[in-house]
């Protein structure tokens, strides 16, 4: 069984949802803890959504020194892959695996709502399951969502296609090009605001269109 | 560097010493007598640090003074439902009483008021009144589930709204946001009433196994006493005593410091440390430090065990090293809990704290002296018997006059004003209520709270119920509602409560749950005012008279008090939370209008009632009569419909009908499924009645074809009235109501859904 590990903060909140989302895909999740530097041999890591360490000086800006980082920065660069997802996103920009950075939302109030997405990018182990253009609808909750990069950024990604989700139907945040989420060079580190973890039951969230991301990565590495 | 005041402690041997040395007591919100009282209890006159214990525990807030006498309805008119072997686990007199949700799952849940300090200071009042009620539902053993809110705010126009609205909704976002807790509902009004006195009242409803439920107290000498969480401040001395037991005058600037800052991050740190020492059975007893904070939780964890206590009060981590003991005692300070450990197992209870980073430190043990004792560096300060302090407070039987204007208001009963008659004037109506505050969109504020987190949400605002699924590995979920009406509960406070009771149970069956439980935050005026006390009385009185008729006990909840400015009181504003179990979540039913041509049928009788309704307060700005008659029986038949219907799969969607009527529900749930509708009002009852009139015991349905006439036998069964009245029509891009007027549900969007983001968005 393909092994995930999902990462528990002080101040994670959808990690039980992460992990969730992992086993509904098939994958054993496993829980990581942000004091043990031990990856335990997965082959994949989830950085959940919450407030890591309450988001202190800047969110993300605490947890990226947290011993756990330091192996999955590591691990990251040798081409593990890592979905990092709200402020997993976060996390995984102030530890310069991915560039730009996530500020406070343009309206300046937190936004929870069923959000459209297009997959722009299905190359990356976590997009495989979509066709490139597909639509979908997940949850979307962030105080702090704003994606902003300088300009020769945003047009390097653009150019790589580096962006892997775009908003639909009005950008809920303020990010620049309405960008949602992104990859690095590699593609093997993607940074998502919205949240595929709550759209994986019919019953709960907004359906069941975030599965891809667990689904597609249990069958890339299965 | 500055100079430290010389502080001079107050201990028990100069107490005794200086008999007659003047205190402070009327400062620190204590009449009189009850000073007296505790000189007479104490044989001497209280150390100034157990004068700040008893003025706290003896407040109106913590010593329910005045309400208590009443209160004890609730446990004589408890419904057999609730006796052994029945659906309470715990009953009233704990943080929340406990119901047996079947297959050895627990729920427990509870609703408390925060409504003074989030006039004083919006943002943290409200945030606090959530971490408050969560850190109640953790101490019972339980994993928080689900929060909602209650919220009551002055003129919907008036500038202070604009202050104290955004700043509670931020904070209750911020805190409930930060602790990954889902926010499934609730409800906002407005009134000029609740100018100067907004209403927020925090619900949190949480799970466990029946084996794992945690009580207060203080069980075995030896046992040690630990404080853990945040440290002490200086923050919130005195809310208990002088905020929320005190009726505003005009200086709520000066009571700033008397209102609590919260730290979600703290809390959820403390959630999870907690969850993992119950689940490794660490503790005998636990008690969250709330109102009246260590004076709270010492004697009363000391009052309900072996009886006595020591603690050394110098030991406890401060965040201000210049705090004295009597703030110490009286701090509000938030994101702290007090356990009850034995020798053996301290270490492992320390280490999990370490573990979370949880500060913990033992502050004292058990004893069996009946003592509650503290010393501060040596010096003992404290020597008390903790019940006196705890459960022997003052009590008030308080007069109690039917006010002078009651007759004036309920015989002027609007008959007179002018009514809608023409196709075109009950359209306009219609567009003028559905854009109310009160009745329109409020999806401004809940798309500012988490509702997804923890993935077990199954519905959540605008349904007319919160549902959340006990956890992933059961089908089993629990359905919330709360509910309030103060213009009612103002015609007639008896029926008033009935009323919001009968519409929280009646939301909760419309998902297809079963109401087992109640829980109540009374919301009144000041006590020492008679006609309040009126209020007060009939509406406790109707509340658990209605609770017996329905069969649901009322496991807890909350008293607030001098909610009024001057003499001017809100009105009286019983808001009633109902708790209801479902088997199996997949069978719950929503709110939206689905499947092209199922058939919508009325349930209930309408009655021509305007009373207090939505109709009279937004196009007359008229409050007389009587409100609407409650059913309680017919609430039960229609309850049972509902529920049987929602497990047979007669029904595909079910909305309540409340304020507004049954235009309300029919924009709401055309709306919601954004799918159009043919309606035709039934023959005989003036076509305002049908659509404004706010009978309650009614619900409209959509039944599919295939199932009509399985639904009719259901109800003809029981005797429930059901007419069809229409038809959900997926090509109709509109609303037609047959010979009225057809409205496009783009004009209905536009109507229910600009009011708040025009007058809130900056």
């Amino acid at each position: 069984m393909v092994r995930v590990g999902v990462v528990t903060f002080p101040g994670s909140l959808d990690d039980r949802d992460a992990a969730k989302a992992v086993r509904i895909a098939g994958g054993e999740a496993v829980p990581l803890w942000h004091a043990d530097p031990s990856l335990q041999d997965v082959a994949a890591v989830i950085l959940p959504g919450g407030f890591s360490y309450g988001d202190y000086l800047r969110c993300g800006a605490i947890a990226r020194f947290s011993p756990v980082m330091d192996s999955v920065i590591a691990a990251a660069h040798e081409g593990l892959p890592v979905l990092g997802i709200c402020n997993g996103f976060q996390v995984l920009c102030e530890s310069h695996l991915l560039p730009g950075a996530l500020i406070r939302n343009d309206h300046r109030k937190f936004v929870c709502k069923e959000q459209r997405l297009r997959i722009e990018n299905n190359r990356t182990p976590w997009t495989g399951e979509y066709a490139t253009g597909q639509e979908i609808v997940v949850p979307l909750k962030n105080g702090e969502g704003g994606f902003v990069a300088d300009e020769a950024t945003l047009d390097m990604l653009e150019g790589e296609g580096r962006v892997v989700a775009r908003y639909l139907d009005g950008n809920p945040n303020g990010s620049y090009r309405d960008i949602a989420g992104i990859t690095n060079e590699a593609g093997n580190v993607v940074g998502l605001m919205p949240h595929p973890e709550h759209a994986v039951e019919a019953l709960t969230g907004s359906g069941t269109d975030g599965l891809g991301f667990f689904l597609g990565l249990v069958g890339v590495l299965a | 560097m500055t100079a430290v005041p010389s502080y001079v402690v107050d201990t028990v041997e100069k107490a005794g010493a200086t008999p007659d040395a003047a205190q402070p007591y009327t400062e620190l919100g204590m009449a009189p007598d009850e000073y007296a009282r505790v000189r007479e209890i104490l044989g001497r006159r209280p150390t100034s640090s157990e004068l700040a214990i008893y003025s706290v525990m003896w407040s109106e807030h913590c010593s329910y003074k005045s309400s208590r006498i009443h209160l004890r309805q609730f446990g004589e008119k408890q419904p057999p439902e609730a006796a052994d072997g029945g659906v309470l686990l715990v009953g009233m007199g704990e943080n929340a009483g406990v119901v047996d949700a079947g297959d050895g799952w627990a729920v427990t849940f509870k609703i408390e008021s925060h409504n003074h300090p989030s006039y004083v200071e919006p943002h943290q009042g409200a945030a606090t009144g959530v971490g408050g009620i969560v850190r109640d539902i953790l101490t019972m053993g339980a994993r928080p589930i689900a929060v909602m809110d209650s919220l009551r705010f002055g003129r919907f126009d008036a500038p202070d709204t604009h202050r104290v609205l955004p700043g509670v909704v931020s904070g209750i976002g911020s805190y409930g946001n930060c602790l990954g807790l889902p926010n499934i509902g609730g409800e906002i009004y407005f009134d000029d009433v609740y100018a100067g006195n907004p209403l927020v009242n925090a619900l949190c409803v949480g799970v466990m196994r029946t084996d794992g439920i945690k009580l207060a107290k203080a069980d075995g000498p030896g046992n040690k006493v630990v404080l853990f969480g945040a440290r002490t401040g200086g923050d919130g001395i005195g809310g208990a005593s002088v905020l929320a037991s005190a009726t505003f005058e005009s200086e709520g600037e000066r009571k700033r410091p008397a209102v609590q800052v919260g730290d979600p991050f703290a809390e959820k740190v403390l959630i999870e440390c907690c969850l993992e020492i119950f689940a490794a059975d660490l503790v005998t007893g636990i008690q969250d430090l709330g109102a009246a904070g260590l004076s709270c939780a010492t004697t009363e964890l000391a009052a309900a065990g072996t009886g006595g206590m020591d603690v050394q009060l110098d030991l406890a981590p401060l965040r201000d090293e210049t705090l004295v003991p009597e703030e110490i005692l009286m701090s509000e300070s938030q994101e702290r809990m007090m356990a009850v450990v034995t020798p053996e197992k301290l270490d492992a209870f320390l280490a999990v704290c370490a573990k979370w980073d949880v500060l913990a430190t033992v502050i004292g043990e058990v004893t069996d002296t009946g003592r509650l004792r503290m010393t501060w560096h040596g010096e003992t300060i404290v020597d008390i018997p903790p019940r006196t302090a705890a459960h022997e407070g003052p009590l008030y039987d308080r007069p109690v006059e039917r006010p002078l204007d009651q007759d004036v208001i309920t015989s002027h009963d609007g008959r007179d004003l002018p009514r809608p008659r023409t196709g075109d004037e009950l359209r306009a109506t219609l567009l003028r209520l559905i854009a109310s505050p009160n009745l329109a969109d409020k999806s401004w504020v809940t798309d500012q709270y988490d509702r997804f987190v923890l993935g077990n949400t199954v519905l959540a605002q605008p349904e007319d119920a919160g549902m959340v699924r006990l956890d992933e590995t059961t089908t089993r979920g629990v359905a919330l509602s709360t509910d309030g009406n103060g213009r009612y509960t103002r015609l007639d406070p008896y029926a008033g409560a009935q009323l919001a009771l009968a519409e929280a149970y009646r939301n909760v069956a419309v998902t297809g749950a079963k109401p087992l439980a109640v829980t109540n935050c009374l919301n009144f005026g000041s006590p020492e005012d008679p006609a309040v006390m009126w209020q007060f009385t009939e509406a406790v009185r109707g509340l658990a008279d209605g609770c017996q008729t329905l069969g649901t006990p009322v496991t807890g909840g909350n008293v607030s008090f001098y909610n009024q400015t001057g003499n001017t009181a809100i009105h009286p504003t019983p808001v009633i939370g109902v708790l209801g179990v479902i088997d199996d979540v997949a069978r719950r039913t929503p709110q939206a209008f689905v499947g092209d041509g199922s058939l919508i049928y009325l349930l209930g009788d309408t009655r021509d009632e305007f009373g207090g309704s939505e109709w009279a307060h937004v196009v007359h700005g008229f409050l007389g009569g009587l409100p609407p008659k409650v059913d309680l029986e017919r609430e039960k038949v229609l309850a049972d419909v509902l529920i049987a219907s929602s497990r047979d799969g007669l029904i595909d969607s079910a909305h309540d009908l409340a304020e507004g009527g049954l235009a309300q529900a029919l924009v709401e749930s055309c709306l919601r499924g954004d799918i159009g509708a043919r309606v035709v009002l039934p023959e005989g009852v003036d076509a305002f009645v049908s659509l404004f009139s706010e009978s309650p015991g009614r619900a409209i349905v959509c039944v599919p074809r295939s199932e009509e006439v399985r639904f009719g036998d259901l109800c003809a069964a029981r005797g429930l009235p059901a007419q069809r009245i229409g038809v959900v029509d997926v090509l109709a891009t509109e609303l037609s109501v047959q010979g009225q007027f057809d409205i496009p549900l783009r004009g209905l969007r536009a109507a229910w859904s600009t009011t708040l983001p025009a007058r809130f968005e900056d």
